[in-house]
């Protein structure tokens, strides 16, 4: 092996996890190499999305001004779709884009967000190669020395494994099997082009300013939700669904999708717009309990997706900061180990300083919560027929309405003793 | 513009995609698929790239992959034999993602 293959560190994937921990490394004057499949870092990612501006803070100060990000949110909204029905509620808080301060969360779209990033990393004197898919890893004496491409082979100290949620990288290194299909959910996703002018009237939203929007009640019952997030110029709509309870629906995901998409109270939202793209992903739902028992061997670390860390709330999904700050923990902990041996457990002390670990077993309940029977559909419809129990004027003598309320939740196939179960399972885990 | 219901094809049709004539990324053995029961594949691909052809058999595509993975996720059989990346520059190149 020649000098001029050998790097201090090679990471695999160019995506936030893997340019976060480039741009830390490199500007300590550590020699990098960033392998990308895709033409462009960011091609080959796809998110809901919006992106929690901690995290590019935490990279360095100030950065987020010159980002490529959408808007910044400051409406945070709810909505629960029944038939043609709907409860929408919105969360308006203009402090959360304070003048002088950075705004607490952009939407995104990863095209865009992912090259800056990496041409970020590239500025700090990473090098960056795309169009290179690495087929293998190369291990000598039971430790990580190297990736092979093709023909190519390249050597580091360390090799760094950001390549997403299906990390074949890992699987290659023998630290996790393939992946469960009741820890994932599968996101579809259109982008809808539409003039900034028209988004902030629909939305009621100042110029620059955006509305991150969660659904429930979307997915005909399946596990997962929909999501709406106002970009500068376009509407990023897409819905999650798990895919082992999709499949035992008998109807596809696209034209679950599509019924959402035309729903009386999305379609208005999105009219005289122009879908520009299709896209989907895995997203992991595992949350704490996901993380794989090993995410690490030496040389050879795990970050972002492909370790699993993804914060799922149900009202609020956070991938793309926990990413960034892996690759600035895995960064650290290789500036600091002396040896190969020492990055890995340094590895796990930084991901502890950074908070990613005491945030993620925070919010290992959701996990339960999201699972509760007739939360997709029992729920939404409910809460829909109450709205219609309250708002029916039709000239006859009103009924009580805790006795109509007790019987629209038998109707639904609920008992009082579920929805107080519901209540105490998530008071539990907040 | 009209925002209207978009058959899969449609949708795929806005995607940029290179695709690789030479090497397949997803390839099944129909043999194996032809005894799987449930296909879940038919439901869970966002692409709808697996179909029934008139033998009641599966018809695959692999040109307007998005890449997710599901299928090899949800194929118990596994009648997928092989499901890796598109090679280096090949495939989906999302330019909003």
């Amino acid at each position: 092996m020649s000098e001029e293959e050998k790097f201090d560190v090679i990471i695999i994937g160019a995506g936030p996890a893997g340019s976060s921990c480039a741009y830390t490394l490199a500007r300590e004057g550590k020699s990098v190499l960033m392998i990308e499949r895709g033409d462009t870092p960011g091609s080959k990612n796809v998110t809901g999305g919006r992106f929690y501006t901690y995290a590019l803070e935490m990279l360095d100060s100030g950065l987020y001004e010159e980002a490529a990000l959408e808007r910044k949110v400051t409406h945070e909204q709810i909505m629960l779709l029944s038939g043609d029905r709907s409860i929408s509620i919105d969360y308006h808080e203009p402090g959360f884009n304070t003048g002088g301060e950075a705004p607490m969360s952009y939407t995104i779209l990863r095209a865009n967000f992912d090259e800056w990033l990496a041409e970020k990393a590239e500025e700090m004197g990473a090098m960056l190669a795309c169009g290179i898919r690495v087929e293998e890893l190369i291990e000598r004496d039971g430790k990580i020395v190297g990736v092979r491409a093709g023909e190519d082979e390249m050597y580091a100290d360390v090799v760094v494994a950001a390549d997403g949620v299906n990390s074949f990288m890992a699987q290659k290194a023998g630290l996790i099997k393939d992946i469960e299909a009741h820890t994932v959910g599968v996101g579809v996703k259109e982008v809808i082009e539409l003039p900034a002018r028209t988004i902030e009237e629909r939305f009621n939203l100042k110029e620059g300013e955006g509305a991150a929007r969660m659904i429930l009640g979307c997915t005909e019952g399946i596990h997962g939700g929909g999501f709406l997030y106002t970009n500068q110029d376009s509407i990023s709509l897409g819905c999650v669904f798990m895919p082992a309870k999709a499949a035992e629906r008998g109807k596809t995901i696209h034209e679950i999708f599509q019924d959402f998409k035309m729903h009386p109270s999305i379609h208005p939202l999105l009219q005289g717009g122009l879908t520009v793209e299709y896209g989907a992903h895995l997203v992991s739902e595992a949350g704490y309990r996901g993380i794989p028992r090993k995410i690490y061997r030496e040389g050879f670390l795990m970050v972002g997706d492909a370790a699993g860390f993804v914060i799922n709330t149900g009202y609020s999904i956070r991938g793309i900061d926990l990413a960034m700050l892996s690759g600035i923990a895995a960064a650290r902990a290789i500036i600091d180990a002396e040896n190969t041996a020492e990055v890995g457990p340094q590895y796990l002390k930084e991901l502890d300083e950074i908070k990613i670990i005491p945030a993620m077993k925070a919010a290992d309940g959701f996990f339960d919560v999201l699972e509760t029977p007739g939360l997709y559909d029992k729920m939404p419809n409910l809460a829909n027929d109450v709205f219609n129990n309250l708002f029916t004027v039709d000239g006859g003598v009103p009924g009580s309405i805790k006795k109509d309320v007790m019987r629209l939740i038998k109707e639904n196939g609920l008992s009082m003793w579920q929805l107080i179960k519901f209540g105490l399972k998530g008071v539990k885990s907040l | 513009m009209s925002i209207e219901r978009m058959e899969a094809p449609q949708l795929l049709s806005r995607n940029r995609f290179n695709v690789d004539e030479e090497e397949p990324h997803i390839v099944l053995d129909r043999e194996i698929c032809k005894k799987c029961i449930e296909k879940p594949c038919l439901y869970v691909c966002p692409a709808v790239l697996y179909k029934l052809d008139q033998n009641g058999e599966i018809s695959f595509d692999y040109a307007g992959c998005l890449e997710c993975g599901t299928c090899r996720v949800m194929c118990k059989t596994q009648g997928i034999v092989r499901w890796e990346y598109p090679r280096g520059s090949f495939g989906v190149s999302f330019r909003y993602g």
